[in-house]
């Protein structure tokens, strides 16, 4: 199901060796480097917003030094003994900085505390397999515990395939434990980023309370060139993107990466009724 | 692919002969002496036939799983709720924007209590294949098992379900109203339904479109079905580690472990249902027999068991998977 391979996007803009200065992957302009953080890598010529690593994800999101990681640790025990699995995962491993595709932790925003989890595409496509699954469902326990809202960052190609049935199964392990944010009455808040497709999006990412989307992410349940292949048919422009996904009514807000913080605080001070008391 | 057509080819000849010969004994004029050699004949013949079946799966490859679990002549739904079933009143549409064929619902007697059933149902001929969307099912499917499904938790009856579909339907119109979304529903609605839900898959069970009618109490899988989250020749054309060769499916079903011990062993479902000899499709009455006993003992079993232990239960075994390791 992970049809999407990473790209050399790591970085949020394409690399240009040794340079202070990097080209949009989009319009081909040049983008002074330390200038890219501070507009949220988004393109100041285009608004091209590039894929971006857990860890900016956390940089721009989190306040300040205010996120603690939690199960950093965790590795897939690669169950299936796939031929060359455990290979791939060590090369991702010590090229990324990660042992598996989703990070999560306890953040404040705005002050407000969150469960957060933000995905990696650039780790195995940001695939889901059981370590994925895993850190979901604590981040998921964690806001539970706390009576804190959960925000997580969804962007995968699906389900990792190396992992077999086992990362079919994190599936309906990251739905159940929505089932149980829902029956403890904390919100969960969702965050579709380029790309989210087949096993992410058709699970945990789908029910939550609250769905925003960045702007033209490709958002999916197959990927079109995948559909297109498999099925010998064009589809028009425009399909299995953010923009296409709120038409059809799957998407609350569609937002630029520039309007999406100040949303989230918005949200934030709504749906956490924890922060009233705080504050008295 | 030629070893199944070979075996299905030697099988049908044998059964063949084995007609003409009965034939010959049911006619009058035949001889007592006659008889008595046709009969040894005939016994003869069956014992070739064991031979053949013993042969062929006594080292079964997982790509034979899952020619056997896509074999044409197979079993599906609508022939088990048939077997099954003294009766089946079929219920129809999601109340929202359609039916969708791929997937059937309804309402079935078993040992005088109600069963609400689903399942994916492909097509045997090319229209009602057509019909049926070979088995991948809309967000109408999914929408219209979640309906049934909801019915019976308010009343009180056991849901069943039957699991055979190579994937959920993945084109535009799907995607414009909500495959993903309908998936996931479903999961999130059988991870907490407050009535038993038993799974059986008896054929294909294809990625998301399997796991969104498969969330359940007590999850089982016919011997040479399989549950896997992509087709294998898929697999073989994503991954390097095949060379991004379709042909390399093979290699790829044994690497996704596509056989329905492996999947036990992996903790994806609860029990395995042995076929009859030479799979499901030699006997399909026989096939029908065993899912029968095996769906009526979960369900006597899980009715015993309080509705609130039930549903606890079933999110701890969903979440308790672990295949992950901390240092
Ligand atoms: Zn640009």
């Amino acid at each position: 199901m992970s049809q999407h391979r990473p790209t050399d996007n790591r970085s949020g803009a394409e690399a240009v060796p040794e340079g202070l200065w990097t080209k949009c992957r989009q319009c081909g302009n040049m983008l002074y480097q330390p200038e890219v953080s501070d507009d949220l890598y988004v393109c100041r010529h285009c608004g091209h917003h590039s894929r971006l690593t857990a860890r900016q994800r956390i940089a721009i999101t989190a306040d300040e030094g205010s996120f603690r990681e939690h199960d950093s640790a965790m590795r897939t025990s690669d169950p299936l003994d796939f031929p060359g699995y455990l290979e791939k995962l060590r090369e991702d491993e010590a090229q990324i900085g990660l042992r598996d595709a989703l990070v999560w932790g306890e953040c404040t925003i705005d002050g407000i505390p969150v469960s957060f989890a933000a995905m990696d595409f650039s780790f195995r496509g940001g695939s889901m397999g059981a370590v994925v699954g895993e850190k979901f469902v604590r981040a998921a326990e964690h806001s539970i515990e706390r009576r804190i809202p959960l925000l997580v960052f969804a962007c995968s190609g699906g389900a990792r395939m190396q992992e077999g049935i086992v990362s079919l199964l994190q599936m309906a392990k990251t739905t159940a434990a929505v089932g149980q944010m829902g029956r403890a009455a904390v919100p969960f808040i969702v965050v579709y980023t380029d790309p989210l497709t087949a096993g992410v999006f058709a699970s945990f990412a789908s029910v939550a309370d609250i769905v925003i989307a960045e702007q033209q992410s490709l958002v999916g349940f197959a990927g079109p060139r995948v559909i297109e292949r498999a099925f010998k048919i064009k589809l028009p422009p425009g399909s299995h993107t953010a923009e296409f996904q709120f038409e059809h009514g799957m998407v609350d807000i569609v937002v630029s990466r520039r309007e999406l913080q100040p949303l989230l605080v918005r949200i934030l001070r709504l749906v956490s009724p924890r922060r009233e008391a705080d504050a008295e | 692919m030629s070893r199944w057509l070979d075996f299905d080819r030697r099988l049908r000849e044998v059964d063949e002969d084995i007609q003409k010969l009965e034939r010959l004994l049911a006619a009058p004029s035949i001889s007592e002496e006659r008889r008595s050699q046709v009969r040894a004949q005939i016994a003869e013949i069956r014992q070739r036939e064991e031979q053949i079946v013993r042969e062929v799966f006594s080292h079964l490859t997982a790509w034979d799983n899952v020619l056997l679990a896509r074999h044409a002549d197979r079993p599906y739904t609508l022939d088990y709720i048939g077997a099954i079933f003294d009766d089946f009143v079929e219920l129809h549409g999601d109340r929202r924007f359609g039916d969708d064929p791929a997937i059937v619902a309804g309402l079935a007697p078993l040992e005088g209590r109600t069963i609400a059933v689903v399942g994916h149902q492909k097509g045997r001929d090319v229209k009602e294949r057509q019909f049926r969307n070979f088995g991948s099912a809309r967000p109408e499917g999914y929408r219209k098992a979640r309906r049934v499904m909801r019915l019976a938790e308010r009343l009180g009856y056991p849901v069943v379900s039957f699991v055979d579909t190579p994937a959920a339907e993945s084109r535009l119109e799907a995607e414009e109203r909500g495959i993903a979304n309908a998936i996931a529903e479903n999961m999130l609605v059988m991870s907490s339904l407050a009535t038993p839900i038993v799974a059986v898959i008896v054929g294909e069970g294809g990625s998301g479109g399997a796991i969104g009618t498969a969330v359940a109490d007590h999850v089982m899988m016919l011997e040479h079905a399989i549950y896997s989250v992509i087709p294998p020749e898929s697999c073989a054309v994503i991954l390097e580690a095949f060379g991004r060769d379709p042909k390399r499916g093979p290699e790829a079903a044994e690497a996704l472990r596509l056989s329905a011990q492996r999947t036990l062993e992996l903790g994806a479902v609860d029990e395995v249902i042995p076929e009859p000899p030479g799979g499901a499709h030699r006997d399909p009455g026989g096939a029908a027999e065993r899912v029968k006993k095996a769906i009526i003992k979960a369900i006597q079993r899980l009715e015993s068991i309080p509705t609130e232990t039930l549903v606890t239960a079933r999110y701890a075994k969903i979440r308790n998977l672990r295949h992950y390791e901390e240092q």
